[in-house]
């Protein structure tokens, strides 16, 4: 199924005068909002023009002319480019703007991480609380007059490295002296850890009386985030009525490391090697986001050879994520590790050509601005090809034989967990969550980047949105995945793989850019804001799992106890990329 | 029929527990511990079991596979090491994580500033494999090493010492890039001494 991608650039300024302005600065675009009229230019975008899902949010703070800017994306489900407009607020305490959760309710996580890490105030969210942070931090630490306890400069790379450099380890160079901040009054011999009481006087707890006049009250459970069933340490708090669910709050932050502080202290360069360890299931996704979102400020061209092998490296990335996640929602099911060892040494086979071609089996660090590391070494293309016209396409039906039709999985999966296309699209779900409740939304189709217009291949798409669903569209994608490899590996042409010589500090103009491509969770999404030096000012990710988490609570509410795990699984969610 | 699924699903794990000893019985005393089993367990057309039996067995590391970097030496005549470092600090300068620390030798004379290193080292506990130095040094100086096995008691914070590694390692381990990075720098040289003899005539 072909989405057309419609080619109209909207003139928010000239369909809403009085509250939107073009966004003037060098290298910027977009339309800056009046932060009164926010909710009502929201509710006009998404009501009349169509831009139904909201993709990302993101702060960004300008220090230096004491604004802090909060960037919307927003995109229409029948395909096209994104619309990014954004509000402006003076940069001091409160910092409120209007909150889009009664527009959007796929904002309401996302507004969450801006409040917890610049201190924006979303007036009218319903749930404002820290969500990557523990509740009593002090501070926000994505503001840039924020520094973490081992701070040593602002940008890498630090002069105590060289030339003169002296060898010093962490764990000597702070004495928790100058640079770790505690909450005024603060006296850890009386600390009470409050975050745990603002989580649980979140969930509404009700009493009822049932026909016998029996007063009763339910219970609240927490799992995790020591539970081998949430795929990392991930935690989610129920309010259960018996054994079902009448409300769920997922709760994260227990990986938060704050990768995009550390971005914005790295060089561009520097950056790719820590865009793989956000989904460390498929690195090299993570690569091809962050790389034409930098390549489309740089304004660089990538050579048709480095187009190729970045398109084979990301659908293989694909196939060998989504063994993983296939593997790892059948363990959720019952059926106990035998499908997962059988689909492991598919990616087993899919990570040795990654060894081989960019040198490590997982955290690849592959590309570059304008091309790839280096090129396919002698013989790997007719392993890939071995794999992706003989092996796989076996392998892909052995697993559907196997499991499909599977009476256990399908009592657990049809009809269970169920999400409707609507809410979907309102919960701003992406990837396979969203084409499994019926709406045929790729990026590679309806806002194509690289070369995958060239690509014969068709979109997964399935209807009911229930857990079943989710690992047909699965199976289908890998299947596409594979066409799209066959096509691409028997039309690659020779040539360059980089454009121009190979840089460590390149030149990045200023301006802002995001960028997103179809990274086998959802829709991974950069959003770089450059001031023309060798490091971002600005670096956020969109990330799938994080985001896909939103319609997390709402999927579960009528479910047992026991769905809560099934359904994380066929989220698929990694939890490098979620607590980011 | 309700549980015909199941059935159906069990006849490919029957088929492949018997995949497994149809293919040690072609393979005879040649699938385990011996690098063409590895290799065959390792291919598209690997049957039934595929485990590596790790320590006994081990897959063979590819050229680009990079895990921790060392300094390359040349051998002089007489054994001496000469190393191909001249300290210009690119490596320190790109590495992300920011684990590398180098000192320049001075002359004890002059005062001046050698193009050799003093002091150089890595903290490998740091060090994220992602190879970029290796990949931006311009005197091929710096390379990922092959060897993975690297457990230890304390913390690995290696020195000079301890990254120094012959040319002819190097060979061993990538023996396509260094012939290829010799030819290059060979040409090099040469088109530098030709240009200076041009200026003598």
């Amino acid at each position: 199924m072909t989405t057309p991608a419609p080619s109209i650039t909207f003139d928010l300024s000239s369909l809403f005068p009085d509250y939107a302005t073009a966004d003037t600065r060098e290298g910027y675009s977009g339309w800056i909002i009046k932060t009164n009229h926010l909710v009502d230019v929201a509710t006009e975008l998404r009501d009349t023009y169509g831009f139904d899902h909201l993709t990302s949010i993101t702060g960004v703070d300008y220090f230096p002319e004491e604004l802090m800017e909060v960037v919307y994306h927003v995109f229409n489900t029948t395909g096209g480019p994104v619309l990014n407009f954004k509000v402006q607020a003076v940069r001091k305490d409160p910092i409120e703007v209007p909150s889009l959760v009664s527009v959007y309710p796929g904002a309401e996580f996302q507004e969450r991480e801006i409040w917890d890490l610049f201190g924006v105030v979303f007036t009218g969210h319903p749930d404002l609380r820290r969500i990557l942070m523990w509740e009593g931090f002090a501070g926000h630490p994505m503001r840039k007059d924020w520094k973490e306890a081992y701070f040593e400069e602002d940008n890498k790379p630090f002069k105590s490295r060289w030339p003169e450099g002296r060898i010093v380890q962490a764990e000597d160079e702070n004495k928790f002296s100058d640079n770790i901040s505690y909450p005024s009054n603060f006296d850890p011999e009386k600390w009470i850890p409050e975050g745990e009481n603002a989580l649980y006087g979140a969930l509404a707890r009700y009493d009822y009386t049932n026909d016998d006049g029996i007063t009763s009250d339910n219970i609240v459970v927490n799992l995790g985030p020591q539970h081998p069933s949430t795929h990392g340490v991930f935690r989610v708090s129920a309010v259960l009525d018996g054994e079902i669910i009448a409300q769920l709050k997922p709760v994260m932050g227990y990986l938060h490391r704050n990768h995009e502080k550390i971005g914005e202290r790295n060089t561009f360069l520097q950056n790719m090697p820590y865009t793989d360890r956000l989904d460390y299931l498929s690195s090299l996704s993570n690569n091809f986001g962050y790389a034409i979102t930098v390549e489309k400020l740089m304004n660089i061209e990538v050579p048709e050879r480095a187009e190729y092998i970045r398109v084979i490296m990301a659908e293989l990335t694909r196939i060998s994520n989504h063994c993983m996640a296939l593997g790892a929602l059948f363990n959720d099911l019952g059926t106990f590790f035998t499908p997962l060892i059988y689909l492991l040494e598919e990616r087993e086979l899919i990570l040795d050509i990654f060894e081989a071609v960019t040198g490590s089996r997982m955290m690849c660090n592959y590309f570059r601005f304008g091309g790839v590391a280096r090129d396919l070494p002698e013989g790997t293309l007719e392993k890939i090809k071995g794999l992706a016209f003989e092996r796989l396409p076996r392998k892909v039906d052995e697993i559907d034989r196997f499991m499909s039709e599977n009476e256990i999985i399908r009592s657990r999966g049809i009809n269970q967990g169920v999400i409707s296309a609507e809410d979907a699209i309102k919960y701003s779900a992406t990837g396979p969550l969203l084409r499994a409740s019926g709406v045929p939304y790729d990026i590679r189709r309806a806002d194509p980047y690289s070369i995958y217009d060239r690509f014969d291949f068709d979109i997964a798409v399935r209807k009911n949105g229930d857990i079943y669903d989710r690992y047909m569209v699965r199976l289908d994608e890998m299947r596409q995945s594979i066409r799209i490899i066959q096509q691409a590996a028997s039309s690659i042409p020779e040539g360059e793989i980089q454009t121009g010589k190979p840089q460590y500090q390149v030149r990045v103009p200023a301006g802002e850019s995001y960028g997103r491509v179809e990274s086998p969770k959802g829709e991974l999404g950069f959003y770089v804001v450059s001031t023309g030096k060798p490091n971002p000012w600005r670096y956020h990710v969109r990330a799938p799992s994080f985001i896909n988490l939103t319609a997390y609570g709402p999927m579960c509410v009528g479910q047992k106890i026991a769905d809560i795990v099934a359904i994380l699984g066929s989220i698929d969610i990694v939890l490098g990329e979620v607590d980011r | 029929m309700y549980g015909k699924g199941i059935l159906k699903g069990l006849g490919v794990t029957i088929k492949r527990f018997i995949d497994t000893y149809l293919d040690d019985i072609r393979w005879l005393g040649k699938r385990y511990y011996k690098p063409e089993g590895i290799a065959h367990r390792s291919s598209k057309d690997s049957r039934g079991i595929f485990t590596i039996q790790y320590p006994e067995e081990k897959l063979p590391s590819p050229e680009e596979f990079r895990f921790i970097p060392f300094l390359v030496y040349d051998e002089g005549e007489k054994g001496e090491e000469i190393i191909r470092c001249t300290s210009c600090g690119i490596c320190a300068k790109v590495c992300p994580p920011q684990c590398i620390w180098i000192t320049r030798t001075t002359n004890p004379e002059t005062g001046r500033p050698v193009p050799d290193p003093a002091e150089f080292y890595i903290d490998a506990d740091i060090c994220m494999n992602c190879g970029l130095c290796a990949e931006y040094c311009p005197f091929d100086a710096i390379k990922m090493d092959h060897d993975y096995e690297l457990a230890s008691y304390s913390r690995n914070v290696l020195n000079l010492q301890d990254l120094k590694k012959p040319a002819s390692y190097y060979e061993m381990i990538r023996p396509i890039n260094s012939t290829a990075e010799d030819k290059a720098r060979q040409a090099k040289v040469e088109a530098r001494e030709a240009a200076a003899a041009k200026r003598n005539e």
